[in-house]
């Protein structure tokens, strides 16, 4: 089936527009109507595989509270004790049944129509249909704030549901001075999807630590999540993020230091297996002076995956004095195997210093041949080979993030 | 600690190997006993590191005639981790810096695989610890390099104290250290001399390659021999060291020389 015919048939299948979403879901569903799904002419989906995207389309959006609610099982790890969980079930007010810790708010109407979609626009991104698929299907939306001058942690868990299709909308704004360490978690179920919309809101003085661990595990899961930060001046922002096990995935984190003068961090690890198709579309623009940047994101490919990475840095006339640095590192275990690595700057300021970079390798022979020279057997020196290269990324998660058991799954899930 | 009794540890027999089809072992026999301390020398290029990395199953290396036996079983078909289980230990001459790697980690997983062979129990995390504490002294190693990924922005002798400490943890049977002098300053190398006199036992072997002389004043080996040509050319005892340190491998030539004109 062509599809601009899966295209329609999905956006048929969708209830009609309502709720506080109406215009959002107006938009979507219109330039969607309008543009279709994109094909290998679109830059930016080139190398997408198209079957795997249609798949993701196929899947049933889900209408029916109870059949959510008979599906869920109580199958999350036990929660910190310091970290209040969320878990978002879809379709299903997040906002209402959840405990807040103190200094986290619920945003109210005006607060959510004052800021829902400007980081988004301002991300200028044409054609963007990541974000019109989750426009035209999220029917409710997480909107919290947390206040200024508080430290908090938060936990926010994404479950999916076997054959069904979940749009999810977030939209955090951190006060002036503000912390927070935020662990997110993308579960994926048999032949299922999610699709995920995250806009988060830096105001100045703010750090904020983000982990994001998106595990696919089953078959046919499939992901798009598209994760918009924008940044005040002075403000910090670090992320760290893992996407493995899903057949398909897409991950668009846009960082915008909108007045300069603020750090991001970005530690990104992708590992695939089978025949799945990972991909990591980023963009960071500096639109102030004295920007910083510090980006590396790392892949693993195994058997017959593809894994891709778009790393895009944009430093225009006003800002001067940015430092930036982007590495992809990419690690190809079989000869099916494929990775595509295209790290990019585009550079108007003048007074800046900027680097960018990209290998592909393979497990060093040396390396493995000094452990087994140890007595250590052929699976586990390549595990311990993975582990030491996943460290980079995986090192920078909190504590409380091992609890998910990610490390095992990226070690034991890839055949060499 | 030889005596007439010693059992054979290592046998060599006529063994040629070679490296991306270019054969550079052209018929090694060398035999080690229990007790015994062998040194190898030779220029650059000799087949020493060469003989080392086949005794201990690097994959690259392919042996092409000859046998290596072990404790009277031929190793040849072994892969290297059961050589090394089997008590064979190859002290790197570069030992490979491994990143995210921890150096505790490695050193206990390593440590347990040699344990299981000799049917000893598994150590865990705390026990080996005690066990790591211990064995660090042997080499005067500071305890925060366990907690550091394995040899990543070690010193040279860094690097080499770490070699004796997995030597000292894994309690092998015949240890071939190549070039563990290489890189180290006068203090460093004493303590590494030190460690490695500490850990030979009358049941076990060493084989240290060297260029230099220095580390056979710390360590006396019980035989010398010199390699060229991919060969042992010559035998001798700790004299054959210093007369070589003495008047350069222009020795060898003559002797090799002097060979060719009788024949």
């Amino acid at each position: 089936m062509k599809s601009s015919t899966i295209c329609r048939e999905w956006l048929d299948s969708l209830p009609p527009t309502e709720g506080y979403l109406k215009n959002e879901q107006s938009i979507g569903r219109e330039f969607l109507m309008q543009h279709g799904m994109p094909s290998q002419k679109d830059e930016a989906w080139r190398l997408s595989n198209f079957n795997k995207l249609n798949s993701f389309l196929s899947l049933p959006t889900i209408t029916d509270n109870e059949y959510i609610k008979s599906q869920f099982q109580s199958i999350f790890p036990k929660k910190d004790e310091n970290r209040e969980r969320i878990i978002i079930n879809p379709n299903e007010n997040p906002n209402l049944n959840i405990n807040l810790p103190n200094g986290i708010e619920k945003l109210n109407d005006s607060e959510i129509k004052e800021n829902l979609g400007k980081i988004i626009k301002s991300t200028n991104i044409k054609n963007d249909i990541s974000v019109c698929l989750n426009q035209a299907s999220s029917s409710e939306l997480l909107a919290l704030k947390v206040k200024r001058n508080f430290n908090q942690s938060l936990e926010i868990v994404i479950p999916s549901i076997e054959g069904k299709s979940i749009s999810t909308r977030i939209f955090l704004l951190i006060e002036e001075g503000a912390k927070l360490d935020l662990l997110q978690i993308f579960k994926g179920n048999n032949n299922s999807a999610q699709n995920h919309l995250i806009e988060i809101k830096l105001e100045s003085k703010v750090e904020l630590t983000h982990g994001l661990i998106s595990l696919g595990e089953e078959k046919e899961s499939s992901s798009i999540c598209t994760l918009a930060v924008g940044q005040s001046e002075k403000s910090k922002y670090s992320l760290n993020s893992i996407h493995h096990g899903w057949d398909y995935a897409r991950f668009e984190p846009r960082i915008i230091q909108s007045e300069g003068d603020a750090s991001t961090i970005i530690k990104g690890l992708q590992v695939t297996k089978s025949k799945e198709q990972i991909a990591t579309h980023s963009l960071i623009r500096f639109e102030g002076p004295n920007g910083k940047l510090d980006q590396l994101q790392k892949a693993v490919a195994s058997e017959y995956s593809h894994c891709i990475f778009n790393g895009s840095i944009e430093v225009p006339q006003q800002a001067q004095q940015t430092e930036a640095a982007q590495l992809s590192r990419n690690l190809l275990l079989s000869k099916r195997a494929r990775i595509d690595t295209k790290p990019e700057l585009e550079i108007v300021a003048d007074d800046v210093r900027c680097t960018h970079g990209a290998t592909v390798s393979q497990l060093q022979d040396e390396e493995l041949f000094y452990l087994l020279s140890r007595g250590i057997d052929n699976t586990h020196a390549n595990s311990l080979l993975l582990k030491g290269y996943y460290d980079e990324v995986i090192s920078n998660f909190s504590k409380s993030a091992e609890k998910w058991n990610f490390i095992e799954k990226l070690i034991q899930n890839i055949k060499q | 600690m030889i005596s007439s009794t010693s059992e054979k540890i290592l046998s060599i027999e006529d063994l040629h190997a070679s490296v991306e089809d270019q054969e550079i072992l052209h018929g090694v026999n060398l035999v080690v006993k229990e007790g015994e301390i062998h040194a190898i020398m030779g220029r650059n290029g000799s087949g020493k590191s060469t003989l080392s990395k086949v005794i201990a199953g690097h994959p690259s290396y392919k042996v092409l005639s000859g046998s290596i036996q072990f404790k009277g079983t031929d190793i040849i078909e072994l892969a290297p981790e059961e050589r090394a289980r089997i008590g064979i230990f190859l002290g790197f001459q570069y030992p490979v810096e491994i990143p995210g790697v921890s150096n505790l980690e490695f050193l206990r997983v390593a440590t347990n695989s040699r344990r299981k062979e000799l049917l000893q129990s598994e150590l865990d995390t705390f026990e080996f610890e005690d066990l790591v504490k211990e064995r660090l002294k042997i080499v005067e190693m500071d305890p925060a390099f366990l907690e550091r990924s394995v040899n990543e922005g070690f010193s040279g002798g860094e690097k080499k104290r770490n070699e004796i400490l997995q030597m000292a943890l894994l309690e092998p049977v015949i240890s071939i250290l190549d070039e563990t002098d290489s890189g180290l300053d006068i203090d460093a190398l004493r303590i590494v001399a030190s460690g490695i006199n500490k850990l030979s036992q009358p049941n076990s072997a060493t084989i240290l390659i060297t260029h230099y002389q220095r580390l056979l004043n710390e360590i006396t080996p019980d035989f010398v021999h010199i390699m060229a040509d991919g060969k042992i050319i010559k035998t001798g005892n700790k004299e054959l060291a210093i007369e070589l340190e003495k008047t350069g491998y222009d020795l060898i030539d003559t002797d090799t020389k002097d060979k060719k004109m009788a024949k």
